[in-house]
């Protein structure tokens, strides 16, 4: 079923520049429909780069990125904010408004998006901070949360509008082993429940191993993929960056 | 083709109602997604608030799609058949979906906070008000004390002082600032200067102009100038900069290195202050003349007439008078912007609010300042 239909995100010959400085270069995949694809790295090599050209932050130097077929920055009017609307999306540091605690948080986009009744607004927001386990406190403002549970908060964010790809910068990084892992649970649960298509940043090799279906693996000095496949398929893999990380990662 | 299976441009969701009163079905089709409940939830709540079913049946064969925002509608109608006394059902709700469902605990949600627990009673207010006012006048007790003590320090070891960053300083609140100073003593003093001539002329008295020009820009518009200058310039860049390393926990390791914020960040920018604002009240003093100077050329005085007027009507009392106040104005716009950053609490807004307030505690003090000296000077007879 899955391989038959064109894919959800389409890129090719993404060329990626901050000014002069060339980040990434000519990067060609894609990413399927309901799939957990994972974006690995070391620190520095591109990776929110990579995710920002993704969701139509910035635009590519060259090449372009395809979602559902459609090129973000060719796309306007209606049909640019449906777009939008199908992605959900979690900065690396969480991006919560600091003004606004975590239940106005997620009511702005309801409110401003939508023309749900406040109770309806009030509901759907406490329903995914419950999801992300953070229901006890909806009226606290994200200063007062660890670096965790704001990670989480933002998470709740970017699915109350009910997103179809949902886009994670980081998600378990600086998270304690067992949150780490409630993250995973909560991406899988997600991916698999929702088909849900997720597309994340991650160094963590315990949940790569636990969700991805897919991996690809930039490289600073190449500016490029080193390499793709599932994870079992990178653990084995003989270029030596992409193994020296995997053993670094497994003897601790 | 099926490009966009997934697309919400679909026919969106419809909502039949069928059933008695007291005993109603409601079949939901169609794609339950943000743009499906928006057009359903207030239909479908109006129907339950209206007719407080005993029995509501929700029939959901017919839904292709559902997100977490079409669960959220499910929830809703539940919670309202339920708390209003009636029965719920919900029929047909396909696996993938009732997967989703099963993530959301109802009985979890309704026992959630409800309200801010924040204060809003007026006595509460009034307390936490009072409160806050104490701590306020606290930390500026403790911080002039901390603030004497490491100034008195930095007059003994001289070589203790970062001078580096009073230099920036000095470059920042000063040299930067010296346009700005400079154009508006210009304006100001030409504008007095101005509607003091109209009346005086009708007297044939105009030449007092440069009197008048002369007293008010040494004794107080100089000084006062400069410093409600300072205040929105610096003071409030003070606050905004310190009060962001708070927020960057940069305070807290400035103290875990054994270096205390007062002597590191604050004397450091009073000293600047120290010496940029007697410098730009001078500067203010000389546009200020040069302003009212021109009123007086537009008509017809020699400018050596005009000097010679400014000299016999001032003292340098005065000019001194003028300065003196000016230091004790820059120490209170440097104290102030440093105390408001370093009393910075946590949160977005929270620097926003320390420079308002830095800039507006400033002028306040600054004014009470400048009547405190005009007493002391009417007693001291300068
Ligand atoms: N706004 C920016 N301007 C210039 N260079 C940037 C900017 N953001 C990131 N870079 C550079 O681009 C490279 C990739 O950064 P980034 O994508 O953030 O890496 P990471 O993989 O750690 O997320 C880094 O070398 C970084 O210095
Ligand atoms: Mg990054």
């Amino acid at each position: 079923m899955k391989s038959r239909q064109a894919p959800l995100i389409q890129v090719t010959g993404l060329t990626a520049a901050y000014g002069n400085e060339i980040v990434l270069e000519n990067l060609n995949f894609s990413v399927d429909s309901g799939e957990i694809f994972v974006i690995l790295g070391g620190s520095g090599c591109g990776k929110s780069t990579l995710l920002k050209h993704l969701i139509g932050l910035y635009r590519p130097v060259a090449g372009q990125v395809l979602i559902d077929g459609i090129d973000l920055h060719e796309a306007e009017g209606d049909l640019r904010l449906r777009l939008l609307r199908t992605m959900g999306i979690m900065y690396q540091q969480g991006a919560l408004f600091g003004s606004l605690t975590l239940l106005e948080n997620l009511c702005l986009p309801l409110e401003e998006l939508s023309e749900l009744p406040e109770t309806a607004r009030r509901l759907l927001a406490t329903m995914n901070l419950a999801l992300v386990g953070l229901a006890e406190h909806p009226h606290r403002y994200p200063a007062e949360l660890s670096g965790g549970m704001r990670k989480r908060a933002a998470i709740a964010r970017a699915l109350v509008l009910g997103p179809r790809i949902l886009f994670l910068d980081e998600p378990s990084a600086g998270l304690d082993p067992v949150t780490s892992a409630e993250m995973d649970r909560l991406i899988l649960r997600l991916a698999t429940n929702l088909e849900m298509t997720c597309v994340l940043v991650s160094h963590e090799l315990p949940s790569i191993f636990a969700i991805a279906d897919r991996v690809i693996m930039l490289d600073r000095n190449s500016r490029g993929i080193i390499a793709t496949g599932t994870p079992e398929d990178l653990r084995h893999s003989n270029n030596r960056t992409v193994a020296q990380f995997f053993s670094r990662g497994a003897s601790g | 083709m099926n490009r966009h299976r997934n697309q919400p441009d679909g026919p969106g969701a419809t909502l039949k109602v069928s059933g008695e009163e007291g005993d109603i079905t409601l079949t939901l089709s169609g794609r339950l997604d943000l743009a499906g409940i928006t057009i359903l939830w207030p239909q479908v709540c109006d129907l339950i608030d209206r007719h407080q079913p005993r029995h509501l049946c929700l029939a959901v064969e017919d839904v292709d799609y559902c997100d977490g925002t079409g669960v959220g509608l499910l929830l809703d109608c539940e919670r309202r058949t339920t708390d209003g006394g009636g029965t719920f059902e919900l029929r047909g709700l396909r696996e993938e979906f009732a997967r989703l469902r099963s993530q959301f605990d109802l009985a979890q949600l309704n026992r959630l906070p409800k309200s801010d627990p924040r204060p809003n009673s007026l006595p509460e207010a009034t307390g936490r008000a009072t409160v806050q006012t104490w701590r306020a006048l606290w930390d500026l007790v403790t911080f002039t004390g901390e603030l004497s003590v490491a100034l008195l320090r930095a007059l003994r070891r001289p070589r203790s002082v970062r001078w580096r960053d009073v230099g920036l300083t000095v470059e920042k609140a000063g040299v930067d600032g010296f346009p700005i100073v400079a154009l508006l003593s210009f304006l100001v003093g030409l504008i007095m200067a101005f509607q003091a001539a109209i009346p005086m002329r009708q007297f044939g008295t105009e030449i007092y102009v440069a009197n008048l020009i002369g007293l008010a820009t040494l004794r107080e518009l100089a000084p006062l100038m400069t410093a409600i200058i300072l205040a929105g310039r610096s003071a409030s860049a003070f606050a905004a900069e310190i009060g962001t390393m708070k927020i960057n926990e940069e305070l807290d390791a400035l103290t875990t290195m054994g270096l205390e914020p007062v002597p590191f960040l604050v004397v450091t920018r009073v000293l600047a202050a120290l010496l940029v604002t007697p410098l730009l009240t001078l500067f203010a003093n000389l546009f200020g003349l040069l302003g009212g100077s021109v009123v007086l050329l537009s008509l017809n005085y020699p400018l050596v007439t005009y000097i010679r007027q400014v000299q016999s009507a001032v003292t340098l009392g005065d000019a001194l008078g003028g300065l003196v106040k000016s230091l004790v104005f820059g120490v209170i716009i440097a104290a102030v912007g440093c105390l408001q950053g370093l009393r910075t609490e946590t949160g977005a807004s929270a620097v926003g609010h320390a420079a308002t307030r830095a800039v507006v505690s400033g002028i306040v003090l600054i004014v009470i300042g400048d009547g405190v000296f005009s007493v002391l000077y009417y007693y001291l007879g300068v």
